[in-house]
């Protein structure tokens, strides 16, 4: 589904990725983890589009999609959520999943300010499915919440409700557990699941090992901008390298 | 690949959705026709509004100050798309207005082309010519883009004044015709009101269509977060782009009717103030409101007339005003809207119906 | 021999304006690196600098020499007042808030000027004479070289006090990284005002020297600070030597230009300068560019 091959990206001197090869098998729940500062946001800025990559391609199905903007990878089927959060505030909650809608509704300027009859029916549809989606992550009754108003996990949840709007193929969640308690993060494993058995291939960087633990079929370990180690979760439990990096670390 | 197209085709609701929903649907698809029955009514009282208004003001001067409101509206209206919006400033709009102006003057005046038709030119080419600089100069953001648009102001200012051949320089263009439809010639201020104002109240219906759609809310998704609108599929720059040239085409129409009201241009009325004053409809008026901004005109064309005495000194009041909205009510007068409602319905009911609504 | 005496001649009155544009850079650029903010109100001082002087001068009579302390002083209070009652109060404003809030006391103080002096564009003694002297067949003024001393003086100081001095380091700590100075005990908040009272300050002197060849009124600002401010985009807003050449690669152009194409479209070479750097070179002439960080 998603290959990466030897990626490197450069700040200045600063090396944050290094030769980074993997591969994400399709339909599969893959986890990547790794201490701070082992490079994995900077992994998801690259695989987004959001970082410019320095070396190394990067392959979706098969197709070359180095450097490519992130508004074209969007399209292409990779979407992500973001560890703090970034929801458009001022937007209604509906509106969020709305806008989520956009790749996949047509209208142009003149179609829209004309408000011609197909827009109005583009615009039923987009708010229809806009609502489904705010069912599937269980946020209906606050539709009309000002995103920004939204409590921090069920901010969480919107963020994936827009993603899930752009019907994606592959989905980024950098920590989603983050800032969750217990219960919220139990639900939040079940949407995960839910999610990955609607055929979307999910990729998330988490510290909370537990539940990667529980959900991810693939575990990829970051260290120092390198990667570490790849299995199943079983395996990486059991890496002596693994346990050293992650004890080293303190 | 064409398992993923299948996939897309398929409801969502068939995979996981609860059947439950239909219901629910059904309610919220009624408060939708319900917003957009308000919209409709907003706007249709608004027209009443503004047909009626002349019967209350006689006096042709008042008359002439409202033709005026008629043509800032346009303009705030159409910074507002791009300003509060897009989130994108500029203040070099002033130009485009100067542009239409005179585009339309100097091929009817000087070259006796058909006014309806220097009118279309004027505004095609300012489109074009917006969308082409809109490129480099929308890659800027924040203080570097208000600079980068002043100074475009300042440039076509500055041709206004010295293209003296074409434009008859800073003592301006003179001998303009006014716009003439069928027998009917707009020569008095009565004429000259309905025609600007229908132009007024077609960029209304415009701007709101077009606020309440996929491209409005991609739009307002770049102001919240552009990164994240970019990770949503939006193409931000490209969407900029477009928004900067219907902004800059919408103010060129709206040059060319001044052009035509006034029959007579003048590069002092399209400078660098000019552009600062138009900001400040916007923001007075409200960010991201349409009605707002006509509201903004309105105030900023009537209080320079109401403060006759003060006439030179209205520079300080926009500073004033600039600075205070900005510290104190940045959502603009609009944004008191709601409190002021809700002041209202308290009156008859008790308290605490403060749904915000629309 | 005599487009040789010409070329000196706009090379003296570019280097003259060039200085001038330099130091109002300068302040863009020191408040700038601060703060992050783009003052559009520095053009103000400029104007400050010159009106006040006048006034000191001619209603307070006063002499040459206090009045132009004192105009330094209340332009800089000014600059400080507006610190404290328009941008400190902000919490989290954004770029755009800041623009419109920095246009806001920029016309407020114009119209300020306008109220308590006039709309007329008034004259202002030289320092010291106007018997013009000969340089190899160019002519140039007293006050040119007031303008050339008093500008290399300030750069000077400028410099001095970034690097030699503890409130000078602290502030460019402040700049590299806010957040680190003030892990490490420096008052931000005072550095922003220090900043403010520094670029004032500077502003005032523009406008004080440049007062005397070009007169002045309440609406000098505008043009100057807009000037000025294309130095500091030249010399990619750095607050040293950048900006510097920045104002006189500036001032030499626009007197080519008036000179040789048209004095008319002076003002225009600013601003076309202003937009391709902009365009192509948002760092500025003299620095690498930097990867972007998202």
């Amino acid at each position: 589904m998603l290959r990466l091959d030897r990626v490197s990206k450069r700040f200045g001197g600063l090396l944050a990725l290094e030769d980074v090869s993997f591969r994400i098998s399709e339909g599969a729940i893959t986890g990547i983890i790794g201490p701070n500062g082992a490079g994995k946001t900077t992994l998801f800025n690259i695989i987004t589009g959001l970082y410019d990559i320095s070396d190394g391609d990067v392959f979706l199905s098969d197709a070359r999609i180095t450097g490519l903007p992130a508004e074209k990878l969007a399209v292409k089927g990779i979407v992500r959520t973001f560890q703090n959060l970034e929801l458009f505030g001022n937007m209604t909650v509906l509106e969020n999943v709305m806008a989520g809608l956009h790749t996949r509704s047509r209208c142009g300027m003149v179609a829209c300010a004309l408000k011609l009859p197909w827009q109005i029916a583009e615009e039923r549809r987009i708010r229809e499915e806009a609502l489904q989606w705010l069912d599937f992550v269980g946020l209906s009754d606050d539709a009309r919440l000002k995103a920004s108003e939204l409590p921090f996990g069920k901010g969480r949840l919107l963020e994936i409700a827009r993603a899930m709007a752009l019907k994606p193929k592959l989905l980024l969640m950098d920590e989603p557990a983050a800032g969750l308690n217990s219960r919220e993060t139990l639900e939040l494993a079940g949407l995960i699941r839910r999610i990955r058995e609607s055929g979307i291939t999910v990729v998330l960087v988490e510290h909370d090992m537990e539940l990667v633990m529980d959900i991810c079929e693939q575990i990829v370990v970051m260290n120092l901008g390198r990667k570490l180690a790849e299995g199943t979760p079983r395996e990486i439990q059991e890496n002596p390298e693994v346990i050293a990096a992650y004890l080293g670390e303190g | 690949m064409a398992e993923g197209r299948m996939r897309g085709s398929a409801a969502p609701n068939n995979l996981y959705f609860p059947l439950t929903l239909t219901l629910s649907l059904r309610e919220r698809e009624f408060s939708r026709q319900y917003h957009l029955k308000r919209e409709l009514l907003k706007f249709a009282i608004f027209t009443i509004l503004v047909l009626l208004l002349p019967l209350a003001a006689k006096e042709g001067y008042i008359l002439n100050v409202l033709v005026f409101v008629g043509i800032h509206s346009i303009l705030a209206i159409a910074l507002n798309l791009l300003l509060g919006y897009a989130g994108q400033i500029s203040l070099g709009h002033a130009g485009f207005f100067g542009l239409g102006a005179y585009i339309s003057g100097v091929l009817t005046a000087t070259h006796g082309q058909n006014p309806w038709l220097a009118m279309c030119y004027a505004a095609g080419a300012v489109g074009i010519l917006a969308f082409v600089i809109g490129f480099p100069i929308l890659k800027l953001k924040g203080h570097y883009l208000a600079m980068a648009t002043l100074g475009l102001g300042i440039i076509i200012y500055i041709l206004f004044n010295e293209t003296v051949d074409l434009t008859g320089g800073p003592s301006g263009l003179s001998g303009i015709p006014n716009l003439t439809l069928g027998t009917l010639t707009f020569d008095n201020d009565l004429k000259n009101y309905y025609l600007v104002w229908t132009f007024t109240l077609v960029a209304i219906l415009l701007a709101v269509n077009l606020a309440n759609s996929r491209i409005g809310r991609a739009l307002r998704a770049i102001h919240d977060s552009e990164t994240a609108a970019r990770l949503m599929g939006i193409n931000a720059r490209f969407l900029k782009v477009q928004v900067f040239a219907l902004s800059a085409l919408l103010c060129s129409v709206a040059g060319s009717l001044y052009a035509h009201v006034m029959t007579f241009v003048a590069p002092a009325s399209f400078g660098f103030n000019f552009s600062v004053e138009l900001v400040t409809m916007v923001i007075i008026g409200g960010l991201g409101s349409i009605y707002g901004s006509v509201l903004g005109a309105a105030i900023l064309t009537l209080l320079p007339e109401l403060l006759r005495a003060f006439q030179d000194y209205d520079i300080i009041i926009y500073g004033l005003i600039l600075i205070l909205m900005t510290m104190f009510l940045p959502g603009g007068l609009v944004s008191m809207a709601p409190v002021f409602m809700s002041l209202l319905r308290g009156r008859r009911k008790q308290p605490g119906g403060a749904h915000a609504e629309a | 021999m005599e487009f040789a005496q010409q070329l000196l001649q706009y090379l003296v009155s570019g280097f003259s304006t060039g200085a001038i544009y330099a130091l109002i850079g300068l302040g863009f650029a020191i408040i700038y690196n601060a703060t992050g903010i783009i003052n559009f109100a520095q053009g103000e001082f400029v104007m400050l600098g010159g009106m006040l002087t006048l006034f000191f001068l001619n209603v307070a009579r006063f002499g040459m020499i206090p009045s132009i302390i004192l105009a330094i002083l209340v332009a800089t209070l000014c600059g400080v007042v507006f610190n404290r009652l328009a941008i400190k109060p902000l919490k989290k404003p954004s770029p755009l808030n800041l623009v419109i809030i920095t246009i806001g006391g920029s016309i407020l103080m114009r119209g300020l000027a306008m109220l308590i002096w006039d709309k007329d564009t008034h004259a202002v003694p030289a320092f010291s004479g106007s018997e013009p002297l000969d340089l190899a067949g160019a002519t140039i003024l007293p006050q040119h070289l007031w303008i050339f001393g008093i500008t290399i003086l300030a750069i000077a100081g400028n410099k001095f006090f970034f690097y030699y001095t503890i409130s000078g380091r602290a502030m460019r700590a402040c700049s590299y990284n806010s957040r680190a100075a003030s892990l490490v005990g420096i008052a931000v908040e005072r550095m922003v005002l220090f900043s403010f009272l520094l670029s004032s300050a500077l502003g005032a002197v523009a406008g004080i020297i440049v007062a005397p060849l070009t007169m002045t009124s309440y609406d000098v600002g505008v043009m100057l600070g807009l000037k000025g401010f294309c130095a500091a985009i030249i010399g990619g807003m750095s607050s040293g030597i950048g900006t510097v050449l920045g104002g006189i690669i500036l001032g030499i152009l626009e007197a080519l230009g008036a000179g040789l194409i048209s004095s008319g479209y002076k003002d225009a070479i600013a601003f076309i300068i202003l937009l391709l750097i902009l365009f192509v070179r948002p760092q500025g002439l003299f620095r690498k560019a930097e990867t972007e960080r998202v």
